[in-house]
């Protein structure tokens, strides 16, 4: 999306430049562009167009027809709405932290999750329990859904795996698997068992009672009733809406349906680990006013992150995620470590040693593609490249063949070491030079992003898409792939408009 | 007939309920009206919001304005049953029976991405066979997922039929070997496996479909002889992808678009269609196992546009 909006307004600067200047014309013409990368992010129909209006003044107002670089002033102005359309402050230097499940006294502090079915909500019931564990926060899981088969037994593994995270408190299951009714009847009975629940949960002095409804379509009056009389018998503190981040243009009207019926006080999107834009699903948020609270990246327990606004209006315009790359490899490495990598990044002193821990790192996470796409300008041009472990492993065994001081100062890889090094990996010359050469590249490029706020990296990230820099980070080794000079072509020629 | 008409009657009820002013039907949009520019960007709102997607339908749109420019459209109610004949067109007759083997067994894999309907579309196939008198055998690949294996083994006691299973966290194609080995031994006349939930962008899961596949055709040549990708009726563009995605890693045949009992349209096939050529088989319309009809393009397109 990124690439189309700065692609279609400097198309329309192309088309002009004789002429002197773009009209507003103009800008509504490239605005059918973004209101279609849009509809293709998914973004509900009616949140798309409202939105393209808004832009559309913000773009008139600011004179972007006058501006240097128009396509750049555009992307920042949708950034900017798209973090106002997700829930942030566009104008806030640092947004604030997204709440966290409140804390009652005396408790439980009793969470309903509600949703459609396969959405996620018994993942994100453990998810959920793993996050409160950490904090030293006892949980317990009550399996409501009486419904699908197996719910039960579910949850109960669900809670098991929870337990076993890291973390003092303990998470406790709560179940009446005999309430198991025949199939489609058990509507009532789940009331019951969440008001059993609550009783349990007090005589064990659990902090946090959640409870894990069944799937249900938002037109299932029964059923929906249903959750009514959860909150009206037990008032939940939280109840949270959970959304499937694939879902298309039918997510606007479930949650909206869930929300009139329920006042849902927050909504958790999950399978954000997919390829989906979400648009969809960040729609809910303008729909029905109810914050997006967490995001679900993972089927394993600890795959659940807060929501962040700002990030989020990166990732649907393609523009990637640096702090969230830095955040996720921080998990895998220590606090401290994570710093001292973070503060060598954005001076640009990343050593080879660093360099290859990261990579490790990163392959244990798993997808290398999912975790490079949230770099900067990368992202798009990662659909057609296809990443080789194979040549990663050359990579490895590369740097492994370097000494101590090659790997802190490549610079010093001269001719010689650059033969010595290929025979120690088994490898060529060529592609020693190549790995020093790309390393430089990320080496500036990580500096650059860096030492800037969060404002001008949208700019920057642009600028930096084009500037060349990236086209070497698809050759970067490991990385190989059909698409990447094409993209990096159109990247370089997109990077000269010219000045009329 | 009478199946159908339930199925339509549910299809309809769950559209006439959302009806809240949000989504108003295509045939209540055209009504009436002359075909103008005002009506056609209604149109074209109409099939967005259905998930048919922006190219696919924008193509719907050209041909739109090509038949009225020709004259052949002039009226709003003319748009219907236009989009109705281009929509349909797209699954022409042929594709929608479900592909047998040469002699039993019959070996179906289910796929999909996380929670779209796999083991439920299980169980609804499995009826269906029942009901025809096959004998069923079913094998439990989902070994990873809490509660999974736990699920289709319900289902196949409600049903009937047995399950091969194997450990929890173990490897899905050593359960497909077993399941595959059992089916000839029992001589059913069909074997159905559930797989894990995927996303298509997992490449090392991916490939572990790939590997399935493998070992189920070498025990039973030709095998799997029907390949079904579950779609979520609500789902989004994204659709496109896993469709392709999955389509290269597991050789898809078919889609089992289910969950279209909520008010999502499925709109999404319509695009998937437009940009490969898998068929459409069935439609899932609810939780229980009856809740299961063959994939028709026209009431599909019906349902699509239904008040
Ligand atoms: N990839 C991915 N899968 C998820 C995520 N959350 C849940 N799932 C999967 O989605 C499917 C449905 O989840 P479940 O918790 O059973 O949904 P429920 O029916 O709403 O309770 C399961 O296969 C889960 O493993 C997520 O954030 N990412
Ligand atoms: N309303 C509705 N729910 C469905 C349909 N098919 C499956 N489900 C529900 O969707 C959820 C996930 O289904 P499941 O078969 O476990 O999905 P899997 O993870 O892909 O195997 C369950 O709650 C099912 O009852 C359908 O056609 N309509
Ligand atoms: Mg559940
Ligand atoms: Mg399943």
């Amino acid at each position: 999306m990124f690439d189309r909006i700065s692609d279609s307004f400097s198309g329309a600067i192309r088309k002009l430049s004789g002429s002197g200047s773009i009209s507003e014309s103009n800008v509504r013409e490239a605005m059918g562009e973004v209101r279609d990368a849009l509809l293709e992010a998914d973004v509900q129909y009616e949140v798309a167009e409202a939105f393209c209006d808004k832009v559309l003044k913000d773009a008139l107002g600011r004179e972007v027809t006058k501006s240097l670089k128009p396509g750049q002033e555009m992307i920042a102005i949708v950034h900017r709405r798209l973090v106002e359309l997700f829930g942030g402050d566009p104008d806030a230097d640092q947004q604030p932290a997204p709440p966290g499940i409140m804390k009652m006294s005396p408790g439980p502090t009793i969470v309903m999750m509600c949703g459609l079915q396969g959405s996620g909500k018994t993942t994100t019931c453990g998810k959920l329990a793993g996050l409160l564990k950490k904090q030293g926060r006892s949980v317990m899981l009550a399996a409501a859904d009486l419904q699908r088969p197996a719910a039960v037994e579910q949850l109960q593994t669900v809670a098991r795996q929870a337990n076993e995270l890291p973390g003092g408190a303990q998470v406790h299951f709560y179940a009446e698997p005999d309430k198991v009714a025949a199939y489609g009847k058990a509507v009532g009975v789940a009331v019951k068992v969440c008001q059993n629940a609550v009783k349990e949960a007090k005589a064990k002095g659990v902090d946090v009672l959640i409870l894990d409804t069944a799937g249900r379509l938002h037109v299932n009056d029964e059923l929906m009733g249903e959750l009514g009389q959860v909150k009206s018998l037990l008032s939940p503190h939280h109840i949270f809406l959970v959304v499937d981040a694939m879902t298309g243009q039918d997510a606007v009207q479930s949650a909206r349906s869930f929300h009139q019926r329920l006042a849902v006080d927050g909504v958790i999107l999950t399978k954000f680990d997919s390829d989906t834009r979400g648009g969809a699903a960040l729609s809910v948020k303008e729909v029905t006013g109810a914050p997006i609270r967490y995001i679900g990246v993972g089927e394993k327990l600890d795959a659940l992150e807060p929501f962040h606004p700002e990030r989020m209006a990166g990732r649907i315009l393609g523009m990637g995620d640096v702090v969230s790359l830095v955040e996720k490899a921080q998990q895998e490495v220590s606090e401290e470590d994570a710093k001292k990598l973070e503060a060598k990044m954005s001076k640009g002193e990343l050593t080879m040693d660093d360099f290859l821990k990261q990579m490790k790192t990163l392959r244990k996470m798993g997808s290398m593609k999912s975790l490079l796409g949230m770099l900067p300008g990368i992202g798009s041009m990662l659909k057609e490249v296809d990443i080789d472990e194979k040549q990663l492993d050359r990579t490895e065994a590369m740097i492994q063949s370097m000494t101590p001081a090659e790997r802190s100062r490549p610079d010093l890889i001269n001719n010689p070491r650059k033969r010595r090094i290929a025979s120690g990996s088994g490898t060529d010359q060529t592609q020693v030079g190549q790995l020093v050469k790309q390393f430089g590249m990320l080496n500036k490029m990580t500096k650059q992003m860096g030492s800037m706020s969060a404002g001008s990296k949208v700019a920057a990230a642009q600028q930096l898409s084009g500037s060349g820099m990236f086209s070497g980070m698809p050759a970067l080794p490991g990385m190989g792939g059909k698409g990447s000079t094409k993209s990096a072509s159109r990247g370089v020629k997109k990077r000269k408009p010219k000045r009329r | 007939m009478a199946m159908f008409r339930g199925v339509m009657d549910r299809l309809k009820k769950g559209l006439t309920k959302t009806r809240e002013g949000l989504v108003s039907s295509l045939r209540s949009i055209v009504h009436g009206r002359t075909l103008d520019d005002a009506l056609i960007k209604e149109i074209e709102q109409r099939l967005i919001q259905s998930d048919v997607g922006v190219v696919a339908t924008r193509e719907l749109i050209e041909s739109i304005r090509t038949d009225a420019k020709a004259g052949k459209l002039t009226r709003g109610e003319h748009v219907i049953d236009h989009l109705k004949r281009e929509i349909k067109a797209m699954w022409p007759e042929a594709d929608r029976s479900l592909k047998l083997a040469p002699s039993a067994p019959t070996v179906i894999l289910m796929t999909g991405v996380n929670g779209v309907g796999k083991t439920t579309s299980i169980a609804k196939l499995c009826a269906q066979l029942r009901g025809e008198g096959k004998t069923v055998l079913l094998g439990a690949c989902d070994t990873f997922r809490a509660g999974a294996v736990r699920q289709l083994e319900i289902w196949a006691e409600r049903l009937g039929v047995e399950v091969v299973k194997g450990q929890q966290g173990g490897d899905p194609a050593s359960v497909a070997f077993d399941a595959s080995a059992a089916a000839k031994a029992r001589g059913v006349d069909f074997l159905i496996l559930d797989t894990a939930g995927r996303l298509h962008t997992q490449a090392g899961l991916m490939d572990q479909l790939t590997k399935i596949r493998r070992v189920v055709d070498k025990q039973i040549p030709g095998a799997p002889h029907e390949v079904l990708l579950v779609l979520d009726a609500t789902s989004g563009q994204n659709a496109l992808r896993q469709a392709e995605e999955f389509g290269k890693a597991a050789g898809v045949t078919g889609i089992f678009l289910s969950k279209l009992d909520g008010t999502a349209r499925g709109g999404i096939v319509v695009a998937v269609r437009h940009t490969t050529d898998i068929p459409v088989k069935f439609i899932g319309v609810g939780e229980t196992p009856e809740d299961v009809e063959p994939f028709d393009p026209e009431r599909f397109v019906e349902a699509m546009f239904a008040e």
